[in-house]
């Protein structure tokens, strides 16, 4: 997994709530192996037409937001199906970092899994940054995740929280398992005394 | 000293955390592993990094997402070699792939099965006598159990919450995880309780209440939290019921929901193959009892909602929240004060093709799916087929049962016949035209009457309109072409 540490990018705004997984990337291509490259695919049904031309109404097709890296996102982004392709195609488009007031549960861990910054902030302070964005096309943002901190295109700071477990994976890009399997022993040892406990689980 | 009080969640928890991590988080222990076709992605990269899965005798796997539910023209129903019920088996049955035209589609189902022998997983594949969607199979085999741990790279698995479960579903890389360590890095949510209180009116069914629920916390309401489902309506429910209740709790932003364990749940779970069996049986028992919240426990938040007011429900929107009484009518975004509410609102009746203000009943719809995780149990077909019998479909109107073991439960019962009969198209199982990546759905612009759990835009298939509902409330629509209130149909 690629660490995270600092980006200064183009943010885009989303002010739909509930924008699903579904719509993040479609079913239909859940079935293409990770390395045929998921960004092409990102929001795929409403960033293009049925002739595959880009449609103009959607917000990282308009002049300004091309390039974003960030997203700044309405309550409960990636919500629904647990498909980690959605955050495959966010970051294989180049998004690194979701903002928002809140998440989809498991969107949000499958972010942390793959090198992408998901950060919660107050639903006042995403909106405020919503509409300084959708202001300003293409102004930028900067987000520090050693300081914990995002610099809004005013060049606010903005502090976020961010448990010490899901930051050090993404400073680090450590591999989860290798972490885990290090706890081999606890793990032997609760094995053990759940056999006691709970023979029939086996 | 006053002895602490504990949610049903808290004991489940405190019970499987192996180790504490940094930022509150907890290694938890995984006792089932369920995996279909979607879980071949986490098998691939095991297989590339040379780990070995830590317990194959924990998982169990089953094709669902990408089979064909097309009738076969030879149904077999013979096992295709001896079948052991042991946890672990390799069950040698064919993959079933052979009616699947698009290779890619077919490799997912082939993948499945070729990593299921590698690692010696017990596989149901197509064709196998017990094969189904993964969250109907997990109980219907017994091993979903109360007071376990389960998980699925899927985010219904909250329905095995139904049993006093803590379950939930998990991306692909926690699914790689959990193979390769039999454990997952979780923070601890919050609990949420909701109580359902009264009884159900005539025509309400389990499906109109987790709609009406959803609606009423919101499609993010439950984020961060694993909700309890309490109450005497949630008491009074069958098992299949409250597998209904709990699959939908992602639908309101809830990683897992869980009802307690009762005399239900025992009786369903007695004599299943991978329940416990002789003297384990009463150990088991013994456990379970102890697995419900403790009375007084405290919840983080407590919702309550009367049965009383609650009516055979139908979608209108694109998210599940979007849900109303059959009787009302399809809500104006002019009316709405909140500009992001009313944006979303609009946007989704422009895809819905409503007009605000409309009555929901009346509604005509293009073809009707009764199946998916949330309702393709028994009960579920027997409560469509009552509504079924004697009619006659008016539009295309499919059938999905659950498993192979319900199917030819219903067949037993001639609900296929009544089905046939009424000119339903009685299907092979899985999960259909639910999750629209097996060549199952609907096309631009159609609208489906679906028992399913997802109305989002393009769930069904590009362009597709989705109105979720009851089993009851779909065949109504089948018979009718139109969203129909069920109570009005009489017999």
């Amino acid at each position: 997994m690629e660490p995270f540490t600092r980006l200064t990018a183009v943010a885009a705004p989303m002010d739909l709530p509930n924008i699903d997984t579904d719509r993040v990337i479609p079913a239909r291509f859940l079935r293409k192996p990770r390395e045929a490259g998921f960004g092409p695919l990102l929001f795929h049904d409403v960033r293009f037409d049925a002739a595959g031309a880009s449609r103009t109404d959607f917000v990282l097709n308009q002049p300004g937001y091309r390039d974003a890296k960030v997203l700044v996102t309405a309550e409960n982004f990636g919500c629904g199906s647990s498909r980690e392709m959605a955050v495959w195609a966010l970051v294989d488009y180049g998004i690194r970092v979701v903002i928002g007031p809140s998440f989809g549960d498991i969107f949000f861990e499958n972010c942390f899994k793959n090198g992408a910054l998901a950060v919660v902030l107050p639903g006042g302070v995403a909106a405020g940054l919503r509409r300084a964005l959708g202001e300003r096309p293409g102004a930028t943002v900067t987000v520090d995740l050693e300081t914990q901190t995002i610099t809004g295109p005013a060049g606010e700071a903005i502090r976020f929280e961010i448990d010490a477990f899901r930051k050090q994976g993404l400073l680090t890009g450590q591999d989860e398992v290798e972490m885990t399997l290090a706890r081999l022993p606890a793990i032997e040892a609760f094995e053990a005394r759940r056999r006691d406990e709970m023979p029939w689980l086996g | 000293m006053t002895s602490q009080r504990l949610t049903m969640f808290e004991k489940i928890w405190s019970r499987h955390v192996v180790a504490e991590g940094p930022g509150g988080q907890a290694l938890l222990y995984v006792d089932r592993h369920l995996l279909h076709e979607g879980s071949t992605h986490a098998l691939a990269r095991l297989e590339r990094k040379g780990r070995p899965v830590r317990r194959p005798e924990a998982c169990l796997a089953t094709a669902d997402h990408y089979v064909s539910t097309e009738p076969r023209a030879v149904v077999s129903t013979e096992p295709r070699a001896v079948v052991s019920t042991e946890p672990g088996a390799v069950v040698p049955t064919e993959p079933g792939t052979g009616e699947i035209a698009d290779p890619e589609i077919r490799a997912m189902v082939a993948d499945l099965d070729r990593h299921s022998r590698r690692l010696g997983i017990t596989f149901f594949g197509r064709g196998e006598p017990r094969q189904g969607i993964v969250h109907v199979i997990g109980p219907e085999q017994g091993a979903t159990q109360p007071g376990i741990t389960l998980v699925c790279g899927d985010s219904h698995t909250a329905t095995h919450g139904a049993f006093g479960a803590l379950a939930c579903g998990i991306g692909s890389t926690e699914v790689e995880h959990v193979l390769a360590t039999q454990c997952l890095w979780q923070r601890r949510p919050r609990v949420m309780r909701i109580t359902v209180t009264g009884t159900r009116p005539f025509g309400v069914a389990a499906k109109d209440v987790i709609l009406a629920v959803i609606a009423r916390i919101g499609a993010g309401g439950g984020v961060g939290h694993a909700i309890e489902y309490a109450g005497p309506v949630i008491r009074a429910m069958s098992m299949d019921e409250r597998m209904t209740v709990c699959n939908m709790s992602i639908e309101a932003g809830a990683r897992a929901g869980m009802v307690a364990p009762d005399e239900t749940t025992f009786a369903y779970l007695e004599g299943r193959p991978l329940a416990p069996r002789g003297e384990m049986w009463p150990r088991a028992l013994d456990f379970w009892k102890t697995v419900p919240s403790d009375a007084d426990a405290a919840f983080d938040r407590e919702v309550t909602l009367d049965a009383a007011e609650l009516a055979p429900t139908v979608t209108w929107g694109t998210s599940p929240q979007d849900a109303l009484p059959i009787t009302g009518h399809v809500p104006d975004p002019a009316t709405v004060g909140d500009p992001a509410r009313r944006a979303s609102m609009a946007r989704a009746l422009a895809y819905m093709a409503l007009t605000p203000g409309a009555p929901l009943a009346g509604t005509a719809v293009s073809r009707v799916f009764i199946g998916s995780c949330t309702n393709s149990r028994l009960e579920d077909l027997r409560a469509a087929a009552a509504v079924a019998k004697g009619r006659r479909a008016a539009v295309p109107a499919w059938v999905v049962p659950g498993s192979g073991p319900i199917k030819r439960a219903a067949e037993a019962e001639g609900l296929d016949r009544v089905f046939t009969e009424a000119g339903f198209e009685w299907r092979e199982p899985g999960c259909s035209m639910c999750v629209g990546m097996n060549g199952d759905t609907a096309t631009e612009g159609e609208r489906v009457a679906s028992t399913s759990n997802r109305n989002f835009e393009g769930r069904q298939g590009k362009g597709a309109r989705t109105h979720l509902m009851s089993p009851a409330m779909a065949a109504a629509a089948a018979v009718t072409g139109r969203l129909t209130d069920v109570r009005t149909l009489g017999r």
